[in-house]
């Protein structure tokens, strides 16, 4: 039995969300629930010290609270009510003095005394009909997880006190997480839960480490120290390896990365049809240290230059000067080839909680991105300033995100406007003529992208949010994560009317979603008219080389009747089929991960 | 002699009723008194500097509250409450 149960648990199945095999020790970074233990007190000095005891926490959690709130940004602090609404809660009756009367009266020890109270406010608050109300027990369970860990004396776990190399074990791992790691000591991350377009994918895929999520249970299954491989080509997690194992995963390491490096060799020939057209293949980044990997891998530009990390990563905003001097070696680094700097992305699921306003009901459809930059116009002028002056050292263009509308963009173009002014007057040098371009990621732009062509030089379509917003399902929820259907046919109509439209406007359609980095999906956007590919850089060599092979002619053929068809399932059969021998290469050599049968696997799951 | 225990009926009026932030308002504004505050709504009597415990009432727009304040500054309390309601905790509609 037990000898049964410990093979089950030796080795967990995930998705495989970023390439390359380690081997290390594990660090577990727990956000879950503490333990709470019931304890009797027998005398009543025990019984006095717990209530001393649960005070000294409340004051230690109080003090934590209020430096977190001091280390907030200024332009963020009005934000800060939240805070102050837990600071109350610490001081709440029906908290703390409930619980020392529990402690009294019960003689039980603080951690479940306190749970004891919890459960009571919450016993009270699921009366309510109002939701708004309902919903602030999380601040309640949040405030009472803090006390709990500080009765521990635990503290929270910050990525940036680790000083050894290690493996990142979490059950999911936020920006403010990611963006604090000591990245030189992380050699990879697995977590619990997320897919593959989830913020630790993304992270990792720009670090280049190997990661692995949605493996449900892992935390559950490993301690700080605990041996690990894990394979990030499989999406598996090897959990106490014996030295067979460790050996064989060696093996297998060096065989992919020879193959790997073959590839790479080959990735500075252009990405041109076997009937001529040539195609742009660009990089996705997240940091300027990946400028130079993306060139090595045969980037022809950065199609995609997400700026959230120097906003996430310290407790301060970045200085204009600073964000400007990062721009501008991105944009020399890169050059002639263009750089697309992406304006803030900040918000909804990926704000830190640290910069995190009040606890939205619905983050993705929340005050995020241009919605944001638009409301923090000091902010907003201060990144597009920077990005303005580094357009005289390269070729850069200027991308908005989750413009919903027309007026959305005019407004943050007449910000632009004032903005050239402020530099005309202090006589500094800009590209006056820097491409501005759009993310066409919500539903609402595709629909009106006719008129958006007319006051654009480019649209980049943005997959990952787009699908979730036109499919309304949240790509983090492993629940509905297997509806995560590029394939779906509204979203090839909808990135068929947007090429169309850009098309007849005479401008260029560019797309950047995980779909760009997708072998499955090369064909299909190749028919669709996509010109432009960006993508995340370890993709790269494997994604022209698929271009390589395909016919123009062909792929726009095999379209007309991918169209046809009703389900994305059909969708992917078809397209499968047809990629079949050109993918059992690259499979069998480990190349491509095998999230496809991941998927697959949910998705029956599920049926 | 000043009154020590005075009651007076108040409207909810701003857009969002007792939410987090009116709450969080009405308990630190107690806090600066020496009296104690309760809130009552229908037959539920709640204290007045429990963030929670007003959250419990759950008050909409257009609840009637009736606030009584018991202490020596019993009257600047009700006072400060009174102005709290009348500009709507503060909120921009």
């Amino acid at each position: 039995m037990t000898e049964r149960y410990k093979e089950r648990v030796k080795k967990l199945r995930g998705i495989a969300v970023s390439p390359g095999v380690i081997i290390g020790k594990a660090r577990l970074v727990d956000r879950s629930r503490v333990k709470i233990l019931y304890q009797y007190l027998v005398s009543e000095q025990q019984v006095w010290g717990e209530v001393e005891r649960f005070k000294e926490a409340l004051g230690a959690a109080k003090e934590q609270i209020a430096g977190i709130k001091n280390k907030m940004p200024e332009q963020l602090r009005k934000h800060a009510f939240i805070l102050d609404t837990h600071l109350m809660i610490l001081e709440d009756s029906m908290f703390c003095n409930a619980t020392i009367q529990t402690i009294l009266s019960e003689k039980i020890n603080a951690e479940w005394a306190l749970k004891k109270s919890v459960q009571n406010i919450d016993k009270l608050f699921a009366q309510i009909d109002d939701r708004y109300i309902k919903e602030r027990i999380v601040d309640v369970e949040y405030v009472a997880e803090r006390v709990l860990r500080c009765l521990a004396g635990k503290e929270q776990v910050s990525l940036s006190e680790i000083n050894e190399r290690v493996i990142i074990v979490a059950h999911e791992l936020s920006p403010a997480d990611t963006s604090s790691i000591n990245i030189g000591k992380v050699m990879g991350f697995i977590t619990d839960v997320g897919g593959r377009t989830s913020h630790a994918a993304i992270m990792a895929q720009s670090l280049k480490i190997p990661a692995v999520v949605g493996l449900e249970t892992v935390t559950h299954h490993v301690q700080d120290g605990t041996l690990l491989i894990v394979d990030g080509y499989a999406g598996e997690v090897i959990i106490d390896p014996d030295d067979e194992e460790i050996i064989l995963y060696q093996e297998k390491q060096i065989q992919r990365e020879a193959y790997e490096s073959g590839i790479i060799r080959l990735s500075h020939l252009a990405a041109e049809t076997v009937d001529g057209h040539r195609i742009a293949v660009r990089a996705n980044i997240e940091l300027l240290e990946e400028v130079v990997a993306a060139k090595d891998h045969g980037a022809e530009g950065i199609g995609l230059y997400r700026t959230e990390y120097h906003y996430l990563r310290s407790a301060s905003l970045p200085a204009e000067e600073d964000l400007f001097e990062d721009y501008r070696e991105v944009a020399e680094i890169i050059a002639p080839a263009p750089v697309t700097i992406r304006t803030l992305d900040l918000g909804g699921d990926r704000v830190s909680s640290g910069h995190v306003p009040a606890k939205e009901t619905n983050p993705a459809l929340g005050l995020r991105a241009i919605r944001f930059c638009l409301k923090e116009v000091g902010l907003f002028k201060s990144q597009l300033r920077a990005i303005l002056r580094a357009s005289a050292f390269g070729k850069v263009q200027l991308m908005f995100p989750m413009i919903s509308g027309v007026q959305e963009l005019l407004d943050s173009r007449a910000i632009l406007e004032e903005v050239m002014s402020e530099l005309d007057r202090e006589g500094r040098d800009y590209d006056r003529h820097v491409r501005v371009g759009v993310m066409v990621e919500v539903p609402s732009a595709v629909a009106v992208a006719d008129i958006l062509a007319k006051y654009v030089d480019f649209f980049s379509i943005g997959t990952n949010d787009l699908i979730q917003y036109a499919l309304a399902i949240d790509r983090v929820n492993e629940h509905v994560a297997y509806m995560y259907q590029p394939f779906h046919p509204a979203i090839l109509r909808m990135i068929k009317q947007v090429v169309e439209a850009g098309k007849k406007a005479g401008i260029d359609v560019a797309l950047c979603g995980e779909m760009a980095g997708d072998p499955l999906c090369t064909c299909i956007l190749l028919g669709l008219g996509i010109e432009e590919f960006s993508l995340n850089t370890v993709g790269i060599p494997i994604i022209k080389k698929i271009i390589r092979t395909l016919s123009l002619e062909e792929c726009r053929k095999d379209l007309e009747k991918i169209l046809e068809l009703d389900t994305a399932t059909r969708v992917r059969d078809v397209v499968k089929a047809k990629m079949k021998p050109l993918l059992t290469d690259l499979h069998h050599q480990g190349l491509i991960t095998s999230y496809n049968n991941n998927v697959d696997r949910r998705a029956f799951q599920h049926a | 002699m000043f009154a020590m225990d005075l009651t007076r009926k108040l409207l909810v009026n701003n857009e969002l009723g007792l939410h987090a932030r009116a709450a969080a308002k009405i308990v630190s504004l107690a806090g600066n008194y020496k009296s104690a505050l309760y809130i009552k709504k229908g037959d539920h009597v709640v204290d007045g500097s429990s963030i929670l415990s007003i959250l419990t009432l759950a008050c909409p727009k257009g609840t009637e509250i009736c606030a009584r304040a018991v202490g020596e500054d019993c009257e600047a309390l009700l006072e400060a409450l009174t102005s709290l309601f009348n500009q709507k905790f503060g909120e921009a509609r």
